[in-house]
């Protein structure tokens, strides 16, 4: 047990000695991780008693685990014991009543993006009428997803309404001790999304996260879960490109994807959280596991990520490929400025007979911020003729900032096929000089070059996602360069 | 429309043009033609502001003008253009788009509206037409994977588009074959009217024989150190540039 976990060890048992109790009418935990606190949050949720062992089996086995120190990032220790676990979304009285009362500097952002002037009362977490319309419009959507048989609810709602589905395919592909942050979700998890599309069932919209706005502080310790059974298809979106407000520092979410024979998943994310300022002072840590299991024939899974956000991320979305024949995919682009460090990639785990995957990955670093594409592909001895093609390009603009590449590749049998490019580039005098001579300005010129080196990832994206993301690169970017 | 006078300029602490004047009128083509290393490049990179290029002395106005005040896109902007010897490949930017930014950021800045996709589409079919370019080109990514030619003739195609008040042609024959020269010459030819200036920067005469000047001038060692006709080029091309060095010495 590492010196670490001994004193979290310790810390908790004096808590115990204090007699500690927590009010299960409070709207807040205070601060600190012990049994009694995931008590207090399974109690909260009106949850069954199965949910709660789960959560404390995961805590046990969380005690036992150590922070991995693996990637590239820097950051201070986190003191798991300083952070409250459990925060009841907040009532209307203590919201800001007004958008004058928001940060302005929010406010800008939201208007240099474009947020239709109604969303971004909500998005600021505004106690206003506002929120009602997207509340009238999630449950226009709700029935319309009824109708088809889709299930697209809270993660709690679904451990109350299909405990059956959630028995079976909870941690069926993220394994509580998979990591040590996915074993600290697993035992405080808030909140998230949980869907189910039946055999058959062609979802009829783009299911997003956007759509649940109002249900705030479900961000810090999100669990999702989706599963698409036998010929389903379906897209989700998470995130959003304007800056929610967030006062919680440490991330860790879970998504599980679960795809079932000719079904596919296709999962965007848009992440675009407080990266602290200039001088890398405050800004989200991000430390998720994603993954999808390709668990039937054919299936497909299909990542694609804007990752802009968060002074430290640590996130590797992957795919199982377990069913003959099935494809899994990763189309990213990953932004660090600032002081940002981003250590974050993909796995592809080939198991079944003709498993394709496809992996496609741009990081661009600016002013002091750290990019390290981390990838791992895996070839198994049963996954004959299984095929991969990886391209990881960096692009790097000014020269504080700092690109990594660290691929791994595991072949054990011999039909598979791989293929893999890898390019480090520059933002040029030549380019900017080039595009400047034709009346662009420099800023036009960067995000010019900046949107050509992501097109083979953009064109992934929902349409409509697709500008925005283009935009939030640009906001993303200002003052990179000058 | 543009007079340079005395100009010095140097290039990581040498100097490249030391005392260089010119004179250039609307509506004439002047051919700058100069031996390698007599500073033709400098003369067009420190005419489209790039950095680098430190001007030690003398002046450039433009259009009554300094140029030193305007950045390189304002001079752009200001209906300067250059055609690049070696036009810059950027990858994953389709030309139309890049082309489209470019006439757009011009008409911005001359409180024009914007032409929206399908305006600029129209203005791009017949600007190709005008100088001979192959429409599918412009759905590729700006000079990714163009033969010689094409990158050349991708130059033209942007002047069209921007139609410059000056513009600057930097060894545009360079890597040409004839039948390219030819082709590119035409597009340059068609785009010569009683306003607009062109400076042609050139090594050989042969350029000149497809697109006649005005005026020749001939940069040696950072100055210009003669000045004619048509005829001048063709004197060069006989008895090369040693002969003007022993004229100036």
């Amino acid at each position: 047990m590492g010196v670490q976990n001994e004193t979290i060890h310790e810390f908790t048992e004096r808590r115990y000695d204090a007699g500690f109790v927590t009010d299960v009418e409070a709207d807040c935990a205070p601060p600190g991780l012990n049994p009694d606190i995931i008590r207090f949050i399974s109690a909260k949720k009106d949850e069954p008693p199965w949910m709660l062992d789960w959560r404390m089996d995961a805590y046990a086995k969380w005690l036992k685990m150590a922070e991995p120190r693996w990637a590239h990032v820097t950051y201070p220790p986190i003191d798991y014991q300083a952070i409250s676990y459990f925060a009841a979304p907040k009532r209307p009285e203590d919201m800001p009543q007004s958008l004058d009362e928001v940060d302005p500097k929010l406010l800008e952002t939201y208007e240099k993006l474009g947020v239709p002037l109604h969303e971004r009362a909500a998005l600021a977490g505004v106690a206003v009428d506002a929120v009602f319309d997207s509340v009238s419009v999630a449950t226009t959507f709700k029935s319309k997803l009824a109708e088809a048989g889709v299930i697209f609810c809270s993660f709690s709602e679904a451990v109350r309404e299909h405990p059956e589905l959630i028995q079976k395919y909870l941690a069926s592909v993220v394994p509580v001790t998979d990591n040590y942050f996915a074993a600290l979700n697993s035992a405080v998890f808030s909140d998230g999304s949980f869907v189910f599309i039946p055999k058959g069932v062609r979802c009829p919209m783009e299911l997003s996260t956007y759509f649940r706005i109002n249900a705030a502080n479900t961000g810090q310790f999100e669990r999702t879960l989706i599963v698409a059974e036998e010929r389903s298809h379906v897209s989700y979106l998470e995130g959003c490109t304007a800056p929610m407000r967030d006062e919680n520092q440490l991330h860790a979410a879970v998504v599980e994807l679960v795809a079932l024979d000719d079904a596919t998943i296709k999962y965007s994310t848009v992440q675009n959280w407080y990266p602290g300022d200039e001088h890398g002072v405050g800004g989200i840590y991000n430390f998720v596991t994603k993954r999808g299991r390709c668990a039937g024939r054919n299936s497909k899974i299909s990542w694609t990520q804007v990752e802009t956000g968060s002074a430290i991320t640590w996130k590797y979305p992957s795919c199982i490929l377990q069913g003959d024949g099935s494809v899994g995919e990763f189309y990213s682009v990953a932004l660090s400025n600032l002081r940002q460090q981003a250590d974050t990639g993909t796995k592809m785990i080939h198991v079944g007979k003709n498993t394709s995957s496809t992996i496609i990955s741009k990081g661009i670093s600016a002013g002091h911020g750290s990019q390290t594409y981390r990838g791992g592909v895996k070839i198994l001895k049963s996954a004959a003729g299984a095929r991969n093609y990886t391209q990881c390009d960096s692009l790097l603009i000014g020269d504080t900032c700092i690109a990594d590449t660290v691929p791994y590749i595991e072949v054990k049998n011999p039909t598979a096929q791989l293929e893999h490019e890898a390019t480090t580039s520059k933002v040029s005098e030549d380019q900017l000089f080039y595009l400047m001579q034709r009346g662009l300005n420099e800023e036009d010129a960067v995000n010019l070059i900046v949107n050509g080196f992501c097109k083979a990832v953009f064109k992934e994206l929902p349409m409509e996602f697709a500008v925005e993301a283009q935009k939030l690169l640009e906001v993303s970017l200002e003052g990179a360069v000058g | 429309m543009l007079s340079i006078r005395d100009l010095r300029v140097s290039v990581d602490g040498k100097e490249i043009l030391k005392g260089l004047s010119l004179e250039v009128e609307p509506g004439t083509v002047a051919a700058v033609m100069g031996p390698n290393g007599s500073g033709k490049s400098t003369l067009s990179y420190v005419l489209a502001g790039r950095d680098g290029y430190e001007v030690t002395g003398g002046s450039m106005t433009y259009e009554g003008v300094d140029l030193l005040e305007l950045s390189a896109d304002e001079r752009a902007r200001a209906g300067i253009f250059l055609a690049f010897q070696y036009p810059v490949e950027i990858p994953g930017v389709s030309n139309r788009v890049f082309m489209k930014a470019a006439v757009n950021a011009a008409r911005r800045d001359r409180g024009e509206p914007e032409l929206d996709a399908y305006e600029f589409i129209k203005l791009l079919r017949d600007k190709c037409e005008l100088v001979g370019m192959d429409k599918e080109l412009v759905k590729r990514e700006v000079n990714r994977g163009f033969s010689g030619g094409e990158k050349k003739r991708n130059e033209i195609l942007q002047m069209a588009l921007l139609e410059p008040k000056l513009a600057i042609l930097d060894e545009t024959d360079s890597g040409l074959d004839i039948d390219a020269l030819q082709a590119v010459s035409g597009g340059v030819n068609a785009l010569r009217t009683p306003e607009r200036a062109m400076i042609v920067i050139t090594h050989y005469q042969r350029l000149l024989d497809h697109i006649i000047p005005d005026v020749v001038h001939v940069l040696w060692d950072g100055r210009i150190v003669k000045t004619g006709g048509p005829e001048l080029a063709h004197k060069l091309e006989e008895r090369g540039y040693d002969w003007v060095k022993q004229e100036v010495a």
